[in-house]
């Protein structure tokens, strides 16, 4: 078990390596310089040489490499050479709305998702059944870029339920004008996970109440919606939790639409902002973290098998292979 | 990587000993289910293929030609027919904007699928025959890939070099090259134990013989049927991007460059974004359905 663990910790560490090597290796190759930018257009070459060489970056790509990860471990991510603000500020500043978002998301699209996967188990094949599929297609065919606009005209513009655009943060104090500002964004961006929860869901309770226990149970007598809810729910529920693991790695990585629609101060429009002001510095820090970010949570999920299922704590057993064939399936 | 996220529909031999419940036989459903659905699907990605192929020759105003007056609402009463779908904000035809940006998107995602399907295929069918080391290797590289959302590897690209056709389709090959891998692989090592694969061993066949030969028109099929769903995934990416202001660059049109154009003007004239929005979202679905339907025939894995 132990071994396991650290053998998949290992793996994680040397993805985060070369993942923060390629994203500096990737932005060394941006023309223009670090001086250039915070110089502006009127500055002579020899300035801009004399303040890359005060900064650092006029040694080897790998010797900055090294410092920049070594300052990283650290918690030092750099400072903008815009706005003079540490990156690593201006990230813990916006995560909580990513954050907040991302997880909002996952919670709407479950709360959707597990009662059409439950409707559609308890008659396979049936009419609604196949109704329930086709509305989860739908739904996977709907960006957050066609559904925030849309979500904005018909609950903002028209109904004038929630606002259009802004954040209120959580530190004011009124958790329903926040999540009144984050409900319709966290709906648009969740929307399209939706389809993967039922679909799955829906496959390993099929399964389960195929089971000779549930044939017993209802054998003694046992009501239909007692034996979905309390034999079959929680054992088929085990795949749904891994993918939603994944799928808010996803999120956090994927919030960037909705946060520039919305207005929303996240990460995602930290991103978006920082590549429109071709500020490096904050770009590298900010792909780095969320790279990271989604190798720790790949990592985590996987780990977690061996908590969630003592079966799996050896070696890879039928149970994890299933569990990997539905992920290759899902993704 | 992709943001995709489609299991298919169980097949219907598996749903048969759930009837117990009333007692009456299982009839298994029509064979013909989804059927209207998926016709539909193909014909409309036909349509879209169509409108891009032969956007030039079609009778319609260029993309960048003032057409009418500016904002006119979708209607059959405005006359000529590349009106039917209304104006944008300078009078230049949707109709028309949307079969060129067609082209965009469908260029896109069928070039950056095929440099993905190739690439893909090839490091997935190393990785799943050799094994050892190098399919260490090859692995990790896919999950360095994959660490970085689609989205935020796009934005890192464009960060710089400034957004063009050509930035969008490296980074997108870039990022469809793991899913074909790892189908890819898992196929290559599920055939490459087959008896026929060391016959063709035992009678002095080279490696890239039975590769080429032997495993490779297996796994053809299984990797075809995914080939939909990355296109749909790839124009999201794609349309994500343009929706952002950093996709294709004006005064080319593409479906999310006009949906954003839209959203500014939401309260005033909505059909900006909902006639395009309704045009990505059938392209999207047609292109879900087709490569589910693909899967089911074609995706051994599936099959029980």
């Amino acid at each position: 078990m132990l071994n396991n663990v650290l053998r998949r910790v290992g793996y994680g560490l040397l993805v985060v390596l070369l993942v923060t090597f390629s994203v500096s290796l990737l932005l060394s190759l941006a023309p223009g310089s670090v001086a250039q930018t915070i110089l502006g257009e009127e500055a002579t070459p020899d300035n801009i040489a004399a303040l890359n060489a005060a900064l650092g970056y006029d040694r080897p790509f790998i010797v900055q490499y090294v410092d920049w990860l070594w300052h990283a471990i650290r918690g030092d991510l750099g400072t903008s050479p815009i706005t003079y603000i540490p990156v690593t500020e201006s990230i813990l500043q916006r995560l909580p709305v990513t954050l907040e978002i991302a997880v909002l998301a996952l919670l709407i699209s479950l709360v959707i998702a597990i009662p059409l996967a439950v409707l559609a188990a308890s008659r396979p094949g049936s009419m609604i059944d196949r109704l329930i599929s086709a509305l989860t297609s739908v739904f996977l065919s709907v960006p957050a870029f066609v559904a925030g606009p849309i979500l904005i005209f018909f609950f903002a513009v028209s109904l004038n339920w929630f606002p259009a655009l802004g954040w209120v943060p959580l530190e004011r104090g009124d958790l329903g004008a926040n999540l009144r500002a984050a409900l319709l964004p966290a709906f648009a961006a969740g929307i399209t996970e939706i389809a993967a929860f039922q679909r799955v869901f829906r496959a390993d309770l099929i399964s389960t109440l195929r089971e000779d226990y549930v044939s017993a149970a209802r054998a003694k007598g046992l009501g239909k919606n007692y034996v979905m809810f309390r034999h079959a729910f929680r054992p088929s529920s085990f795949s749904l939790l891994t993918i939603s693991g994944l799928s808010l790695a996803r999120l956090i990585g994927g919030t960037i639409v909705v946060e520039m629609l919305f207005v929303l101060p996240g990460l995602g429009q930290f991103i978006s902002s920082s590549v429109m002001t071709n500020d490096i510095v904050a770009v590298q820090g900010t792909v780095a973290f969320i790279a990271v970010v989604f190798v720790v949570m790949n990592m985590l999920v996987d780990l977690s098998y061996g908590i969630v299922d003592p079966r799996v704590r050896r070696a890879p057993t039928a149970k994890k292979r299933k569990v990997a064939k539905k992920e290759e399936v899902a993704a | 990587m992709i943001p995709t996220t489609s299991i298919s529909i169980r097949t219907k031999k598996s749903l048969r000993p759930t009837s117990a419940k009333s007692g009456v036989p299982y009839v298994a459903p029509m064979r013909r289910q989804f059927s209207a659905l998926v016709w539909f699907s193909y014909i409309w990605i036909g349509l879209v293929v169509f409108a891009a192929v032969f956007a030039p020759i079609l009778p319609i105003p260029a993309y960048d030609a003032v057409a009418g007056p500016g904002r006119l609402p979708p209607s059959f009463s405005n006359g000529s027919f590349e009106l039917w779908l209304g104006t944008d904000a300078v009078g230049r035809s949707l109709l028309s904007r949307l079969v060129y940006g067609a082209q965009v998107s469908l260029v896109v995602g069928t070039v950056a699928t095929t440099v993905g399907v190739l690439l893909g295929t090839l490091l997935g069918l190393i990785a799943g025959y050799f094994r050892g080391a190098i399919d260490w290797v090859i692995t990790l590289v896919a999950d360095v890939i994959l660490s970085f959302p689609v989205l935020v590897l796009l934005l890192a690209v464009t960060a710089i070099f400034s957004p063009s056709i050509w930035v969008i389709l490296i980074g997108l090959s870039v990022s469809s090259i793991p899913t074909f891998l790892r189908i890819t692989r898992a196929n290559t090592m599920a055939w490459a134990s087959r008896d026929f694969v060391r016959a063709a061993k035992n009678m002095g066949a080279g490696n890239a013989r039975i590769l080429t030969r032997e495993v490779l028109p297996n796994v053809v099929p299984s990797i075809a049927a995914y080939i939909p769903l990355v296109i749909a995934a790839l124009i999201v990416a794609e349309g994500s991007l343009s929706f952002l202001g950093l996709g294709i660059p004006p005064p080319t049109p593409s479906w999310g460059g006009m949906i954003n154009a839209g959203a500014a003007v939401l309260r005033n004239a909505p059909y900006m974004v909902f006639v395009p929005a309704t045009v990505l979202f059938l392209t999207v679905f047609a292109l879900n359905q087709a490569g589910e339907h693909l899967r089911l025939k074609f995706d051994r894995t599936l099959q029980s």
